[in-house]
């Protein structure tokens, strides 16, 4: 997994709607990646719509907040409808799981990415990682919150 | 920066004063969402059990666009003294969950409806919704029934 301090592995993936969405977008804004594992099994539902609920929160500390599997942006669509949310999902479908593995969040056994949480600094440095230790670990919304305090007062 | 609301890590609160309790015995801390069938299936083992439940709101509107409506109908129903009657008519029956179904359970309840109507768009009943949610936030509550004893 890539540690704190490297700089973020530059991506181009597409979104929910077909649109292109590059980290050097958010230049200037701090992004979280959330890499999880499957659209439509249990736990990532549970985990993305705890995320949304707080989703205002993260965002009035200037963070955005996207998230990234191997699905298809077809089936990103319908998830994110499933679900009700609107956090962007980003496609890492083809080649799959290439942006997971240059974060080192792919896990080869499984055919897609652990979960796992990359917080990416204004300048596109990695600023603080979590990596559950199995996929069934769903982190909670306040260690994203506790690195975003602990980001601003390392200021 | 300042944060609007403090969501980082902290233990479950210990129950206080302003918890819905019931029963005695053991303490059992709950956070639910009165729309989740998960929860609604727990809560009848719960209630079963020889023990002190805390109940917590943990409504979560994307999975469950009427949980919000119905924690506030919970709460409103509170402050007539019936939280617990309105959140076990809740899970008892699922299905009726839209305002004249609530107008129903407000009448089998005995409460006054112009009262509860009030009550339940008061910005204090989802304040006192949203405490709740937010304790279980920062103890890491990332699905519901979540329990904790005390």
């Amino acid at each position: 997994m890539i540690s704190a301090g490297e700089p973020a592995p530059e991506f181009t993936l597409r979104n929910q709607d077909g649109e292109k969405v590059s980290l050097s977008d958010f230049r200037g804004r701090k992004l979280l990646i959330v890499f999880y594992p499957l659209d439509f099994s249990p736990i990532c539902t549970d985990q993305l719509s705890i995320y949304q609920e707080v989703k205002p929160e993260i965002e009035a500390e200037g963070v955005t907040i996207v998230g990234i599997s191997v699905d298809s942006g077809f089936a990103h669509k319908a998830f994110q409808e499933s679900l009700g949310i609107d956090i962007p999902l980003l496609a890492d479908f083809e080649p799959k799981g290439e942006v997971a593995r240059a974060y080192g969040a792919y896990v080869e056994k499984f055919g897609h990415a652990n979960r796992s949480l990359v917080l990416v600094d204004e300048e596109g440095t990695v600023e603080w990682v979590h990596e559950s230790p199995t996929p069934l670990e769903i982190p909670g919304a306040n260690l994203i919150f506790d690195a975003i305090a602990a980001s601003q007062s390392a200021r | 920066m300042k944060m609007t609301s403090d969501l980082t890590s902290a233990a479950v609160p210990p129950p206080g004063p302003e918890d819905h309790r019931r029963g005695a015995g053991e303490t059992l801390i709950v956070y639910s969402d009165l729309a989740c069938p998960h929860c609604a299936s727990a809560w009848a083992e719960i209630s079963a059990r020889e023990a002190t439940v805390v109940f917590r709101h943990f409504p979560v509107a994307s999975k469950h666009p009427r949980a919000p409506a119905l924690h506030a109908a919970a709460e409103a129903a509170g402050l007539q003294g019936r939280f617990f009657e309105m959140v076990d008519s809740l899970y008892a029956d699922r299905s009726h969950v839209d305002d004249p179904h609530l107008w129903r359970r407000v009448e089998e309840l005995g409460l006054d409806l112009e009262r509860f109507e009030a009550d339940r768009r008061s910005d204090a009943v989802a304040a006192r919704v949203r405490r709740d949610f937010e304790s279980g936030i920062r103890a890491g509550v990332m699905a519901t029934p979540a329990l904790f004893a005390s």
